[in-house]
Formats: C-alpha cells, sequence, structure tokens
C-alpha cells in the first residue's frame, strides 16, 4: 500500500524526516510512534499527497505522489491531526459536502451519509452545527467524513489526543471495526498503549529518523524485559540508589522522580530490594510497555 | 452531475488557467462552489447587505444629489439626468466592492482559521480548484446582487437602453478581476489589521473612478492615472452600455478586467499552493 525508501522532508535547513523507509501492506494497522516534533507529521502528510518529498522515493497504492496526487487522494482517507471541521455546516452536511469533494454523486453521498451518521453513533446529531459537539463527537465525525469514499487506507494523525478514556474507547472500537472489514490503518501516536492496542506493526520514530520498527510484542521483546519494577524513595535524586540495585536488573532506567528496574521478575527483585534494607515509597511491578522500548532507545519519556 | 468537466460557473476561468503553467487542480472547482451555496444558506442575512448597499448609494445621490446638480453632459453633448448617469457607477462600485470582500474577508477566515482548505486538499480537488471555486463564487454572489439593482434601477426609470442587459456580464468581469487579485492578495496578509490596506487601494478607487463625475473633470495627467486603475474600465465599461454608447473602447475595458482577471486566478492558485502545500 504504502512503500518509501530513503523518504525525506526538509523545511529550509531543518530535516523533520531524515531519509525513512517503511513498507505497509495491505489490511495491516500500521504505527508511527513518537515524541511531538518526531516527523510523524511530516511523514504522514507526504502520503497523504498534501506535501511533496524533498528526497527519496515514496510510492502510494503503487502510484507516485507527485504525478498522481488527485488519483491517490481519491483512494485515501484522512483524519487530521487538528480536526478541521466545517462549522459553517451541520453535521450532516459535513459528510456530504466532503463527498462531493470527491465527485460522488448526490444520491450516493446521501445514503452513505446515513450510514455512516449510524456508524459514528450520530444520527441524532445529525441536523446539529458542529460547534456544540464534544470533543469525542467531533472526532467521531471528522473519522466518518474520511470514510464518505470508502477509502482504501486510512491515515489517522493522533486520532484519540485530546480525548477523555470513554471516547478514546469508543474511537478504538470503530477504528477495531473498519481494520476488520479490511481497511489498512496507518496511525500517528504518542500513546504507548494506543500504538499497543491498534498496531500489528509500527515503527518508532524519534528526530526524523526510525529507531525501531516490528510488532508491539517484538519490540518489547528485543528492547525490554517482561516485567519492570517502579521505585520511588522519599529522595530529590534518585541516582544514589542505582549501584545499590544494579546487580537485580538486567538494566536501571533512573527518572527524576523514579527508577526502573528492568527485570523477567518484577515480584522477586521487589522482594529483593526489602531484604536488603531499603524502603521504597512505593513499589509496582508491571509488564513492560511500548513507553520502557522508548526509553531504552532514546534515554527519553514520549510525553516530556 | 457526472461529468465534472464539464459546463460550470468559471469554465472560461479554468480553461485560460489550463493553458498557463499553473497548480494542479482535478477540475472539481464547482463542489466547493456547492460548499458556499449550502454554508450560505445558514448565513443569508448577509445577503442582505449586498443588495441594499448600492441601492442606497443609488437614492441617495442619484435622486438627492441629482435634484441639485441638474443634468450631466456624457462627453456627447448629450445630456442625461444626473441619476441615470450616477446608476451605472454604483452598479461597477458593488460589484468591485463584493468580490473585494469575499475574496478577502471571507477566504481570510476560511484559509487561516477555519482551515478549510486544508481539508478540501485532502481530497483530490488542487489549489487551482481552490482559487477558482471562490472566486466563481463571488461572482455568482455578485450577478446575483447585480440582477437585483438593475431590476430596480429599471424600476426607478434611470435605465434607458436595453444594451444594459449586458451590464450583468459586465459586473461579472469586474467582479472576476477584483475576486482574483483580492484573493491573491489575501494569501499575503497574516493579521486582520492588514485588510486596512486593502480599504486604501478600494476607497480612492470607488470615490475616484469616474464614478460620480465624468473624467473630463480631472486635468489631463490625472486622466492619464484614473484610466491606468481597474475600476474606471469597470464604470466606463457599465456606464456605456447602460446608455447605450456601444463602441469599440468597450472591448479594452472588458479586456483590461479580463486580463487583470486570469492572471489573478493564477497568482491566487500558486499562493494558496505554497501556502498550503508545502
Amino acid at each position: 500500500m504504502i512503500s518509501a525508501h530513503k523518504l525525506t522532508k526538509r523545511f529550509g535547513e531543518f530535516t523533520a524526516v531524515d531519509g525513512i523507509d517503511i513498507e505497509v501492506r495491505r489490511g495491516e494497522a500500521f504505527g508511527f510512534l513518537g515524541p511531538n516534533g518526531a516527523g510523524k507529521s511530516s511523514t504522514m502528510r507526504m502520503i497523504g499527497c498534501v506535501s511533496p518529498p524533498s528526497g527519496g522515493s515514496l510510492r502510494i497504492l503503487g502510484l507516485d505522489p507527485a504525478t498522481d496526487g488527485p488519483a491517490i487522494r481519491a483512494r485515501l482517507g484522512v483524519v487530521p491531526q487538528r480536526d478541521a471541521l466545517d462549522e459553517e455546516l451541520t453535521v450532516r452536511e459535513n459528510i456530504i459536502v466532503y463527498g462531493r469533494y470527491f465527485g460522488l454523486p448526490r444520491s450516493v453521498v446521501r445514503d452513505r451519509a446515513d450510514e455512516l451518521l449510524e456508524f459514528a453513533q450520530l444520527t441524532e446529531r445529525a441536523e446539529s452545527l458542529v460547534e456544540p459537539l464534544s470533543g469525542g463527537m467531533k472526532r467521531r465525525l471528522t473519522i466518518a467524513r474520511s470514510l464518505i469514499n470508502q477509502p482504501e487506507l486510512l491515515l489517522l494523525d493522533e486520532p484519540t489526543t485530546g480525548l477523555d478514556p470513554q471516547a478514546r474507547h469508543i474511537l478504538w472500537d470503530r477504528l477495531f471495526r473498519l481494520k476488520r472489514g479490511g481497511t489498512t490503518l496507518v496511525i500517528t501516536t504518542h500513546y504507548m498503549d494506543e500504538a499497543e492496542q491498534l498496531c500489528d506493526r509500527l515503527v518508532v520514530m524519534d528526530g526524523g529518523r526510525i529507531v525501531a520498527s516490528g510488532s508491539p510484542r517484538e519490540l518489547i521483546a528485543l528492547h525490554s524485559t517482561r516485567e519492570v519494577l517502579e521505585l520511588r524513595f522519599a529522595a530529590d535524586d534518585h541516582a544514589p540508589y542505582q549501584p545499590k540495585l544494579a546487580d537485580l536488573a538486567e538494566r536501571i532506567e533512573v527518572l527524576p522522580d523514579r527508577l526502573l528496574l528492568y527485570t523477567d521478575d518484577g515480584d522477586a527483585a521487589a522482594a529483593a530490594v526489602h531484604e536488603r534494607g531499603l524502603e521504597p515509597l512505593s513499589v509496582l511491578a508491571r509488564r513492560s510497555t511500548l513507553e520502557d522500548v522508548f526509553l531504552h532507545l532514546t534515554g527519553r519519556s514520549l510525553i516530556d | 452531475m457526472s461529468a465534472p468537466t464539464k459546463t460550470r460557473p468559471g469554465a472560461l476561468v479554468h480553461t485560460l488557467a489550463r493553458a498557463l503553467p499553473v497548480p494542479a487542480g482535478a477540475g472539481m472547482a464547482r463542489a466547493l462552489v456547492e460548499r458556499n451555496v449550502r454554508a450560505f444558506r445558514h448565513g443569508w442575512v448577509t445577503l442582505v447587505s449586498g443588495f441594499f448597499e448600492p441601492m442606497f448609494y443609488l437614492f441617495s445621490l442619484g435622486v438627492g444629489l441629482g435634484a441639485l446638480i441638474g443634468d450631466v453632459d456624457t462627453g456627447g453633448g448629450r445630456m442625461i439626468d444626473y441619476a441615470v448617469y450616477v446608476a451605472p457607477g454604483m452598479m461597477a462600485a458593488a460589484a468591485m466592492n463584493g468580490a473585494v470582500f469575499d475574496s478577502t474577508f471571507n477566504v481570510f477566515f476560511k484559509l487561516k482559521y477555519a482551515k478549510l482548505y486544508d481539508s478540501v486538499l485532502a481530497t483530490p480537488l488542487g489549489p487551482r480548484d481552490v482559487a477558482v471555486g471562490e472566486i466563481s463564487w463571488a461572482l455568482l454572489r455578485g450577478l446575483l446582487y447585480s440582477t437585483a439593482f438593475l431590476v430596480v434601477a429599471t424600476v426607478s426609470g434611470v435605465v434607458t437602453s436595453w444594451w444594459a442587459v449586458l451590464a450583468l456580464p459586465a459586473t461579472t468581469l469586474i467582479g472576476l478581476a477584483f475576486a482574483a487579485v483580492g484573493m491573491t492578495a489575501t494569501t499575503f496578509m497574516r493579521t486582520w489589521q492588514d485588510f486596512d490596506y486593502v480599504q486604501l487601494a478600494i476607497v480612492p478607487m470607488f470615490l475616484f473612478s469616474a464614478t460620480f463625475y465624468p473624467l473630463s473633470t480631472y486635468p489631463d495627467a490625472l486622466q492619464w492615472v484614473v484610466q491606468a486603475t481597474p475600476l474606471y474600465h469597470g464604470v466606463a465599461l457599465v456606464r456605456d452600455l447602460m446608455l447605450g454608447d456601444v463602441g469599440a473602447g468597450l472591448l479594452v475595458h472588458a479586456a483590461y478586467l479580463a486580463i487583470m482577471g486570469a492572471i489573478g486566478v493564477v497568482l491566487a492558485a500558486r499562493r494558496i499552493e505554497s501556502l498550503l502545500l508545502k
């Protein structure tokens, strides 16, 4: 579906995307995980054919965005970071007008709008203007709108940023349904739980480069341990504790407010800490996440 | 509507644009026009001001001031009532004002705040469609106003020739010239304060383009300056048609406005491309 080789995007002196290689296959959910400024959105804009690459090659649906932009965009669905809904129109009109941009006949657009309103759970609000809708509803409307042309490939730029947990789960559910229906999803996110929930494969981006790639499970297996033990001590600086605990874990990360011990058995490590007479304020043994992978690869958290 | 490249508003502009090195479009500008028509239904009040402004001018100047002025010499020794003289000027100026308003304030809002074109460009539509669509919409609205004005002017007895029907396409040409250049100017604006520059260009043209009195009032040197400005050609075109003074000079006026419009459309599309597709 997407094939990029040494794909680069520069804005003047600044290199936003620095020679990345990507291969997205039909029917999969592919993720770009990384902090703000990693180059995710620039990559998405290039894939969406609204930003010409500065270097490298890019093929989407087997076509070249430089020459076949309109033909590619006709088969894409785009959910941008900012909803950018048409506030001068009603909920239903937003879907209908968007469909007309694709040159779809009025009767087709009308029928699909009814289905999409149902899918987005917005049927009751169909005649409302956009402005009074909640954040979750606007997001669902943006997704509904992007599906009007029955896209083969759906691009979602941070689909759940700024939504409350319940709204996120509704949205994830809708995206799962799309994927089951055969739509290829490309998602950017800086939430590791979202990437783990939704993505079959993902790349971790930092500073315009890909620093790791694979399935969430593979990445965790490769770059982290099975479990993580989080320790918080009554101290401003956690660094002095590191040597005292170094032999209890494969690896230790020192964060400003806590220590992370990477180990295959968190509970055993916790017991060992207590045996040494150390008294942490809090102890948490948990599964490894993509956050740990990112921390290991870059030395920084995903969300600052 | 299954053939997207067939007859639609702005077809001429579109054909012209295609002949030049202009940014990409999918020939789907009418979809944007349709969007504007829908949005307009929710905010139809704005329509009213466009209807009334030129009519207020017509009655205040033509009827009120006209009583003091009496008859005016059209240049060929023919004396006409001042209301008959000033009505075409008002019609041409209203076409300019309407086109400028649509292509500056309205486009600026959509470009910077509503981010409408960001969504539009994610579909098959290209920057040329955005430019042609918005300008076509400004022309359609302008045509509505001009028609209403012509009807009122006819009922008031200030229309004296059947040639006046051609004043409608003439005002559309004025709209094209000003909407296209106005949209280009809008792409350079950063804040609402920048619109003061628009007023700075529009108000002198409105007052001095032989709108209210004949060109012969000016000394020779100034006449050349006035004749270089676009509204002068708009006023002259509409006035000659409304008074039935038809000659080859009309073609010069029309050509001036058409060329200005064509250049404006190309530039507007290029600016939209460089602003949004980077």
